[in-house]
Order: structure tokens, then C-alpha cells, then sequence
């Protein structure tokens, strides 16, 4: 499949409330260092990657999947690491082929791909497009030098800007991600960073708070006190001051962390959210699928070679494949769904679930202006979006 | 035929301050001398339960024999016990050492003599021990054998010459401790032609073979088929089974004077058997009974009751079943307006407490939530009446009320020079009177008259932590005192918390109730909403907190991959909700109701 003709960055399309299409997730576990506060499944090899080996594994998988899950129609793909942007073209367009050889693939499907944004990868990007990427995410992460270094990047701020500059030439689509809440940051400084990132994003920006996430290296610095984080007060500025800048200029957040003009939501993310069903390849890749007997939680194994060695023995890369029970599938729903602006729809809940969510939840939590009914959806207020974990452990007890 | 020893058997206890390795020691003991293949030996073997083995502290008493064969060629029994170092459970170190003739103290030797070091070898030196000091941890760089020693000698004033270096961890020094056992320590006595006299030293519930009995043989033997008879309820049993610990449950065909083992039979009743009972045979009675063990007197008390009021049956008969297992607590039914039909219980003390209250959850699968610990008030009312106030709870009508009592103890404290300051302070804090003071060596003795509500919630933990643990600490009841005491009422948002509520000295109120609302201030989690804390006495507030609303703490990422992840917390945080209970609209962590109570001055 070489898609070269350009596709258009259409509205999200209008779907049937329980219609949230069908994405595929192609994980490629490796990256040229290992960036201190990162905890996704990758991994630093010395020696060349065998790309054509890990092709021909990632056509076995995606035939499993196409077993278990056939008759749908491919309205995303999304190539995420890891850091896709170290692969050869040849062998994202192989892999695209092997989509398409399995599955319809949407005339308007988003083919994204996350990129690092140092000019050794930029200068592949053509390869890309050609190949049938029409989207990439970049890696920024900020716009300073010293924040760079300290978050480990092999890039600098000018040379981002650079990469952000050639994705605009040659994309239809493209976004960037920051993180913010970095140690020492203040909320001047994250408002002036905000200010200068926005005037060079067209109509994607993803905005993360820095996680401190368990056994990474900036776990082993926060435990050990020299690494501090923003306490809550000073997260909850922050939050304001993204959202106030955001909105300002006309890129609302439509999932707690990623903001877009409106139409120009990733589409491939927003069937995470909404709960659609997505198959998922590669080394710790996970998907959803629903099969003959219920809604499968799928998952695989992390290591890449023994994914690989996995794959070629038993025709699969899976570890697990879980049915969820109704309770399982609506708390999945509730997590998911409610990180959207537009919410979620009860109906479904209750029909996931088994049973509807509590009213006398519902009320208290509409008081307390966290929440928000409208028509047939319930969704998180601008007040709730901050404390939203609490909100939804409060509605799903 | 007279009382003659029985000179291949040893009876002994291990004793020592909490964590100074008496649970290892057992373990090398049993290895060293071939009790337990080494392909089966565990950590702390003897720890079985569950509670114990994860908090790495021993509960209850525990007993196994050993085979040794001796250097001087011959073959031993060697019945030991392992007893727990908290002063909560004394109580079971008590009547472990009633059934022995010596004790091995363990001190560890990097530590030395602290608290219930002292605490546990005054109370074998009363049982007439014969006492072996062992140093244990000399493995480590910290360890100081001879200081130790010297302390020995001086704090506790037995002769530390010869106290026997080892190692628990790495097995050095084992050898001699198995040999001084045998030569140091008396064998029992006893007339194996007399009526059979046994003392009943623990009893418990065993869910495959009923009430199981722990006894050691006085005179007479114990053997399969007897009739037997409790000199204390009077009442008769047969006997189904007869056996030791090694460390399983092993059937023997008899046992003689001397001997520590167990036996089963018709006994069915939690009732039926106390500990301390003289056991003897229906057909032949012994002429005389033991003297028995002083009863251990709770002295704090709580409510608890079922989180699903329908659990309240399987609540009766779990306390049943413990009660089986430990005989220092009481319980008795109560209801409460807010917590609806429970138990109010008597314990030693908070430890005590903490455990049997997660006993019950784990091991009957039960959800619990517990009141406020109390003492035992008597009101005398306007109308002439008296009327004892086992729950703040339920506290009349002050109007109706013309004066009240509480408990006083009388406290004996010995500690180093070093400590006597702090402690003089930490008891005057406590409206404490003190009574005498002098010096037993270089040790301060300190006796106090205190009220015993200023102690049963966190005196210990602060004499320990005033003393660093070298002080030891020991009361009695002494009687009930009038004392100007008022009821306190804790507020959180605005609706005030029966299990809360408790009775204070006016002089003290002001300052407890500040204390517990910064304590709850920290104990109940941010809420999506503000949540005011208040004390009050009648309509008076007298402190106050705020627990600020939650602001931020919505999670960054969260892609295909998390779903799982995400669910997996949710459950975690719906199985901590059950854990919590619903005051209006705040959830109170049940582990707050104790640790309220809990100052840090
Ligand atoms: N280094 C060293 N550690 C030891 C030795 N003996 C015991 N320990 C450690 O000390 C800790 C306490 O040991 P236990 O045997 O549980 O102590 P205990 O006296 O039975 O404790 P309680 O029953 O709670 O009073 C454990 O972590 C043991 O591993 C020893 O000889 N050397
Ligand atoms: C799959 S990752 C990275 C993709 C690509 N390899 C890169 O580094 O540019 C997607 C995004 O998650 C964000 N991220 C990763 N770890 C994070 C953390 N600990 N806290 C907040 N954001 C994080 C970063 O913004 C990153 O770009
Ligand atoms: S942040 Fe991106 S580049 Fe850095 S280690 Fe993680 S996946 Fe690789
Ligand atoms: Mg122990």
C-alpha cells in the first residue's frame, strides 16, 4: 500500500456513539539512548537491527490478529516506540503492505508515526511519506538547551524547531509533544516556552506533565532527593497556565494531555478513548479486540528478541489474551472515556458493564461541578479535568 | 514412689527483648540437632502464622521437642518455647515459663539489655528459672560481647561468665548452647506412679482436629483412651490423641512427668478449657490443684463491628474462635448508632489490638471497623445510681450526671540515670503523681500514680522513644479516683463521629483535641471537596482543621497500553475504599479511628 495522494485533515468523522473504529498500534522497541525519565518498552542495541527479520515477525502477527478479528475496515495505524523514526522506509512500507493485505484500509485512514526530531531522522522523512505516512508525532519535549540535556535528549532545541519545519513541508499533519513540569520550572517560564511552541504548531500539540515513573532513572534521583517535583499547587498552575494559553489560542484540550483545533484530533488515539477495538503488534504492544467469546485484552511479550523468537516458533508474540468481564470492560470505559473532553456516553456503560453507573454518584459529583451531563453523554468539567482520577475512582466505586 | 528428676529431659524458654533473635535461635536448634530435615527448614519456623511471619515478630508462644544426643553419649529430650518480646503479650511469655524449669535470655549483642530484656528475665528469675545468657548477632561488626556482658551483670545482676557467644544467623556458638542446656539447666521433677496433675498452658482451635490442649506433665502420665478432668469447670473429656511438636503435631503413646506435648479429645466448647487449669484423671484425682495463673486483665477496650452488618454472626463466632487461642481478651456485644450491632473487647494493650483486629479479618475473612480505644468509667448519677461507661458513646445526659470516676494505676518504671528527666516530665504530662523515687544501682526507679486513660493509647510508645527503649515499665490497678473529666466530640465536616467521641480531663481537653485533629487532618485523604475538622465539648468548639480539596492529580499519559494498568489501580483503590467508612460524605481510613490517638508531643 503506498498511499502518496493527500489526504485531507478532515473533522472526526460524526461515528454511532459505539462505533469508535479500528486502529492498529505497531510498537518498535528500540532507540538510540535511553532518555532517564522514560519507562516505555525500550531498548539501546549496539549492533544493527535485522529490520527484514522483524518485518517478516510483524506480518505473522498481524495474519494472528486478522484471525481473530477480521471483517474490519483499518481507519488508523499508528507506528509508536521506541522510536519508529530510526526504521528504513522500505520497512514501513513494508509493514503498511502487510496491513493492507489483510484488512481494508480506509481511503481517509491517519498513518502516523513517531518521530525523533534530530536531523538524521528528518532526513528520512521523505522515505516516510512515500511509504504512506501522512501524520508524525515528534518528540520536542522542550525548547531549551539545558531542559534537553537534563532530559537526556540527542537533540537540541534549534535542531527540533529544524525537523518540526521539514515535518510541515512534507506532511499533511503533523504534532508535537512537550513535557512540562520539569524539576525547577516555574510557571513564568513554562507560559513563555508555551507561547513560543504554539506559534509552531499548526493543529496538534500533546502536553505532558512529567511523570515520575517507577524504575526509571529520575525514580533513582527522586527517591534519593535530588530530583524534585512540583508540588501540588504548583502542578495545578501549571495545568491552568497550559490550559489558559491552549484555549487562548483556539487548541482546547480535547484529552487531558493533547490539544487540537477542532477536527484535528488524533484519530488513532481517540480509539483508545472511546474504547474501539485496536490490534496491537510488536514487542510489548497490547490490543483490544473483540472475538467470538467477548472483549480480549492482549498483550506481548516486552523482551524484542524473545518477541521475535516468539512469533517465528508459535505464530504469535502474545503472553496473555484476557476476556474482560462486563465490570473489567466498564471501568476500561470509564478510565478511557472520561479523559475526553466529550465524555462518555452511560448507555454504554451500562451496557459494557452490566449495570449503570450510580446516580447518587452522579448527583454528588454534578454538584461538586466535576461533572456534567448533556444529553445523551457525561462528561468532565474544566474544574474536574485536574483531579480527574479521583473522579473517576469516586464513580467507579 | 517419691518425686525423683527425670534426667533426660530439659524444659526451657527462650526469652529477650523484641527482635533480638530468639525465633532464629529456635531454628538452629531445631536444625543443629536434626528435628527438621535441612531441605525443610524455613526462616522463623516456629512464627506460623501469617501475621507473624510478615510482620517478623512471634505472637504466640510456640513449643517443639528436640532429640539431642549429648557429649557426654547421652540422649536427651529438649522441649523448648519460644515466647513474643512485646510487653502486650507478657502474657504469654508468663505461662510459657511456668511450664519450664529454665530459660535461655537472648541479648543482642550489637543492641544489649533493653526494655522487656529486663521486663522477661525478672519474670523467669520470679519463676525460679536457672538462666543461660546467650550474645547473640556477634556476626555483626557492631556487636560488643564483652560490654554486654558487663551490662548484664550490672543492670540485671546475674553472673554473665559464662554467657555463650553465637551466632543465630550463621549457626557459630550453637553447639555450646545445646550443651549448656543439658548442663546447666535442672531437669524436671515428678512421680510418674502419682495421679496424673498437668497444667493446661495454651489451648487453641484447630479447624481438622478441634480443641487442641498444650499441656506440661507434672506427675503421672497422659496417655490415649483416659478419662480426664478440669479441676477448675469440674467437667470430664476423653482422650482421642496424645503427641508432641516436632515442630508438626506427632502422636506419642504417652506422656510422663517432665513432659511439654498435646492431646485432643471430646472437648468441643470454647468455654471448657482456661489456661492455668489443673488437668488430672476422672478415676484417680490428684489432691491438690496448681496454683493457676493470675488472669490477664484488659485494660483497653474498643468497639468493633462488622463493615457488612450481616457479617455480624460470623463475627460472634470468629471471636469464639480466637478467644480459643488467646485468653487475654474479652469481648461483649454493643450496639452503636453509627455502627450499628459489634463487640465492644478488652486487650493488653494497641499491639494487641492491631492484631487480634487483623486475626479476625484474615483468618475469618471478615471487614472490620473499630471505635476508639476507652477505659472503663463509672458515673455516679443525680439520682444515686452508678453506672459503668464502657463507650464514650453512650454517655448520658451531663445534666443527669453528678460526678465521674476513672481507673488510676500505679506505675513502677526502672531506667537508666540518663532518661529519668524526660520520663518525670512525660508522666506529670499525664497528670501522673509520683509516688517514690530511689535508685537500684545505677538505675533510677520511678513509681507513678497516673490515670490509666493517659496511658493505654501511646504511653509506651513514648517511653520507649523518651528512654530509647532502656526503660521498662510495669503496673498495676489501683483503684478509681473522681476526676473532672468531660465527653469530647470529634467533627468531621460538620457531622460529629460516635467512634470518635472519647472522655477527657478538662485541663487536657484543649490540647487533645488539637492533636487529633491534626492527626486526622493527616490520616483522611484530600477529598474532591474542603473538609472542616472540629472538637467540641457540649456545643463549644475548642479546635480546628481544614483538609484542603484535592487540585491536581489526573494522570499525564494514558494510551492503548494503559488500559490495563489503569484498571488494575482502579480495583487497588475500590479494594482501599472498602477499607474506608462512609461519615456523610467523607470516608474515614479505619486505621484512623486508632491512630487519632496517637500523639507525637
Ligand atoms: N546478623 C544477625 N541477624 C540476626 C541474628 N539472629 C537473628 N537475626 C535477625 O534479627 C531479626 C529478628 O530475629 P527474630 O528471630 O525474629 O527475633 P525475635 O526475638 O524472635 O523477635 P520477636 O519474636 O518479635 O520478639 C531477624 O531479621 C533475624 O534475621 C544473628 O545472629 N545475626
Ligand atoms: C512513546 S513516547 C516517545 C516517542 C519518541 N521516542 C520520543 O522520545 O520522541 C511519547 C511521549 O511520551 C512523553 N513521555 C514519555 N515519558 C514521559 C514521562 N515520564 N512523563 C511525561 N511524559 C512522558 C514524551 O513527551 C514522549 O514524546
Ligand atoms: S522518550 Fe522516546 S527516545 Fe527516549 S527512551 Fe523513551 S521512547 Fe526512546
Ligand atoms: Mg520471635
Amino acid at each position: 500500500m503506498h498511499q502518496s495522494s493527500a489526504i485531507q485533515a478532515s473533522a472526526v468523522p460524526a461515528r454511532a456513539p459505539f462505533d469508535a473504529g479500528f486502529g492498529v498500534y505497531v510498537h518498535w522497541p528500540f532507540c538510540a539512548s535511553k532518555c532517564p525519565y522514560c519507562d516505555f518498552n525500550s531498548h539501546v542495541r549496539r549492533s544493527p537491527v535485522d529490520e527484514a527479520r522483524y518485518v517478516a515477525a510483524f506480518r505473522t502477527e498481524l495474519a494472528h490478529r486478522a484471525a481473530i478479528a477480521p471483517d474490519r475496515t483499518v481507519t488508523s495505524i499508528f507506528f509508536g516506540g521506541g522510536t519508529p523514526s530510526l526504521m528504513q522506509g522500505a520497512t514501513v512500507g513494508a509493514i503498511l503492505d502487510a496491513i493492507a493485505a489483510l484488512w481494508p484500509v480506509a481511503p481517509d485512514a491517519e498513518i502516523t508515526l513517531e518521530a525523533n526530531p534530530t536531523s538524521v531522522e528528518a532526513g528520512r522523512f521523505r522515505d516516510y511519506r512515500a511509504a504512506g505516512v501522512n501524520r508524525v508525532s515528534l518528540g520536542v519535549q522542550a525548547l531549551n538547551d539545558p531542559d534537553l540535556k537534563r532530559l537526556g535528549r540527542l537533540h537540541s532545541a534549534e535542531e527540533a524547531l529544524a525537523a518540526v519545519r521539514v515535518a510541515g513541508d512534507i506532511f499533511e499533519r503533523y504534532s508535537f509533544d512537550l513535557i512540562y513540569a520539569r524539576p525547577q520550572q516555574t510557571a513564568g517560564a513554562w507560559r513563555a516556552e508555551l507561547e513560543q511552541a504554539i506559534s509552531h504548531a499548526v493543529e496538534h500539540l500533546s502536553l505532558y506533565q512529567l511523570t515520575i515513573e517507577p524504575g526509571t532513572w529520575f525514580d533513582r534521583l527522586y527517591r534519593a532527593g535530588k530530583l524534585t517535583t512540583p508540588d501540588e499547587d504548583l502542578a495545578r498552575a501549571l495545568w491552568d497556565v497550559t490550559q489558559e494559553v491552549c484555549d487562548r489560542h483556539g487548541m482546547p484540550a480535547y484529552e487531558v494531555s493533547n490539544h487540537a483545533r477542532p477536527g484535528a484530533e488524533s484519530r488513532h488515539n481517540l480509539v483508545y478513548w472511546r474504547y474501539g477495538e485496536y490490534a496491537g503488534v510488536g514487542p510489548g504492544a497490547h490490543g483490544r479486540l473483540v472475538g467470538a467469546d467477548g472483549r480480549l485484552a492482549m498483550a506481548t511479550e516486552l523482551a524484542p528478541e524473545k518477541w521475535l523468537e516468539q512469533v517465528e516458533r508459535q505464530g504469535h508474540g502474545l503472553t496473555g489474551a484476557e476476556r474482560l468481564t462486563p465490570e473489567a470492560q466498564g471501568d476500561e470505559y470509564l478510565v478511557m472515556g472520561l479523559r475526553l473532553a466529550e465524555g462518555i456516553v452511560p448507555a454504554r456503560y451500562a451496557a459494557l458493564a452490566g449495570r449503570p453507573l450510580a446516580a447518587s454518584r452522579i448527583r454528588d459529583l454534578t454538584e461538586l461541578g466535576l461533572l456534567r451531563a448533556e444529553g445523551e453523554r457525561l462528561a468532565i468539567t474544566p474544574a474536574g479535568f485536574p483531579v480527574l482520577n479521583a473522579v473517576i475512582s469516586q464513580l467507579a466505586a | 514412689m517419691a518425686t525423683h528428676p527425670f534426667d533426660n529431659i530439659r524444659n526451657f524458654s527462650i526469652v529477650a527483648h523484641i527482635d533480638h533473635g530468639k525465633s532464629t535461635l529456635a531454628d538452629r536448634l531445631i536444625q543443629e540437632t536434626g528435628t527438621v530435615a535441612a531441605r525443610d527448614m524455613g526462616e522463623q519456623m516456629l512464627d506460623s502464622m501469617d501475621i507473624e511471619k510478615e510482620r517478623g515478630i512471634t505472637i504466640k508462644a510456640q513449643t517443639v521437642r528436640l532429640e539431642y544426643r549429648a557429649q557426654d553419649g547421652r540422649d536427651y529430650i529438649l522441649n523448648l518455647m519460644d515466647t513474643p518480646g512485646h510487653v502486650d503479650f507478657a502474657y504469654e511469655v508468663s505461662r510459657s515459663l511456668a511450664a519450664c524449669e529454665g530459660s535461655i535470655l537472648v541479648v543482642d549483642a550489637s543492641q544489649g539489655v533493653e526494655a522487656q530484656t529486663l521486663a522477661n528475665v525478672y519474670q523467669a528469675l520470679d519463676a525460679n528459672h536457672e538462666i543461660v545468657p546467650v550474645l547473640n548477632k556477634i556476626d555483626l561488626p557492631a556487636a560488643e560481647p564483652e560490654r554486654v556482658k558487663e551490662q548484664i551483670e550490672d543492670v540485671i545482676g546475674i553472673d554473665a561468665s559464662e554467657a555463650i557467644p553465637v551466632s543465630a544467623k550463621t549457626g557459630l556458638g550453637i553447639p555450646d548452647v545445646l550443651e549448656a542446656i543439658v548442663k546447666r539447666l535442672p531437669p524436671p521433677k515428678g512421680d510418674e506412679t502419682a495421679p496424673l496433675k498437668a497444667m493446661l498452658v495454651d489451648s487453641w482451635y484447630d479447624s481438622y482436629l478441634g480443641v487442641v490442649v498444650l499441656v506440661r506433665i507434672i506427675d503421672g502420665v497422659l496417655k490415649k483412651g483416659m478419662t480426664i478432668r478440669m479441676m477448675g469447670s469440674g467437667a470430664n473429656y476423653g482422650v482421642d490423641k496424645v503427641g508432641v511438636f516436632r515442630p508438626k503435631m506427632t502422636d506419642v503413646a504417652q506422656l510422663g512427668p517432665g513432659e511439654v506435648g498435646f492431646f485432643t479429645g471430646s472437648i468441643k466448647e470454647v468455654a471448657d478449657t482456661r489456661v492455668g487449669d489443673t488437668i488430672t484423671e476422672e478415676r484417680r484425682l490428684t489432691a491438690e490443684a496448681l496454683p493457676g495463673f493470675k488472669p490477664a486483665q484488659p485494660v483497653v477496650f474498643c468497639g468493633l463491628f462488622p463493615v457488612d452488618a450481616a457479617d455480624f454472626e460470623n463475627l460472634r463466632a470468629a471471636m469464639g474462635k480466637l478467644r480459643l487461642n488467646d485468653a487475654s481478651f474479652s469481648y461483649e456485644m454493643e450496639t452503636s448508632a453509627a455502627l450499628g450491632f459489634g463487640f465492644r473487647c478488652g486487650f493488653l494493650g494497641l499491639l494487641h489490638l492491631e492484631i487480634i483486629q487483623e486475626r479476625l479479618e484474615r483468618e475469618f475473612n471478615l471487614d472490620l471497623i473499630s471505635t476508639a480505644p476507652s477505659v472503663v468509667y463509672k458515673l455516679n448519677m443525680a439520682d444515686g445510681t452508678q453506672i459503668e461507661l464502657h463507650n464514650p458513646a453512650d454517655m448520658p445526659d451531663v445534666m443527669k450526671i453528678s460526678s465521674i470516676e476513672e481507673p488510676w494505676i500505679r506505675a513502677t518504671i526502672m531506667t537508666p540515670d540518663d532518661y529519668l528527666g524526660a520520663i518525670i516530665k512525660l508522666c506529670q504530662d499525664r497528670r501522673g503523681e509520683q509516688v517514690d523515687l530511689n535508685y537500684v544501682g545505677k538505675r533510677a526507679m520511678v513509681v507513678y500514680d497516673l490515670p490509666l486513660n493517659e496511658v493505654v493509647f501511646d504511653f509506651y510508645d513514648r517511653l520507649k522513644s523518651v528512654s530509647k527503649g532502656y526503660a521498662s515499665f510495669d503496673y498495676a490497678i489501683s483503684g478509681y479516683r473522681q476526676g473532672d473529666l468531660v465527653k469530647m466530640s470529634l467533627l468531621v465536616n460538620a457531622e460529629p463521629v460516635d467512634a470518635l467521641a472519647m472522655l477527657v480531663h478538662r485541663t487536657r481537653a484543649e490540647m487533645r483535641g488539637r492533636a487529633m485533629c491534626e492527626k486526622l487532618r493527616e490520616l483522611i485523604p484530600q477529598h474532591l471537596f474542603q473538609i472542616p475538622i472540629q472538637a467540641a465539648i457540649g456545643g463549644k468548639i475548642i479546635a480546628r482543621e481544614t483538609i484542603r480539596a484535592l487540585r491536581k492529580d489526573v494522570t499525564a499519559k494514558c494510551y492503548g497500553g494503559d488500559a490495563s494498568r489503569k484498571r488494575k489501580l482502579l480495583d487497588k483503590q475500590k479494594e482501599g475504599k472498602k477499607r474506608m467508612r462512609q461519615f456523610g460524605k467523607v470516608e474515614i481510613p479505619q486505621e484512623a479511628f486508632i491512630a487519632a490517638l496517637k500523639m507525637d508531643e
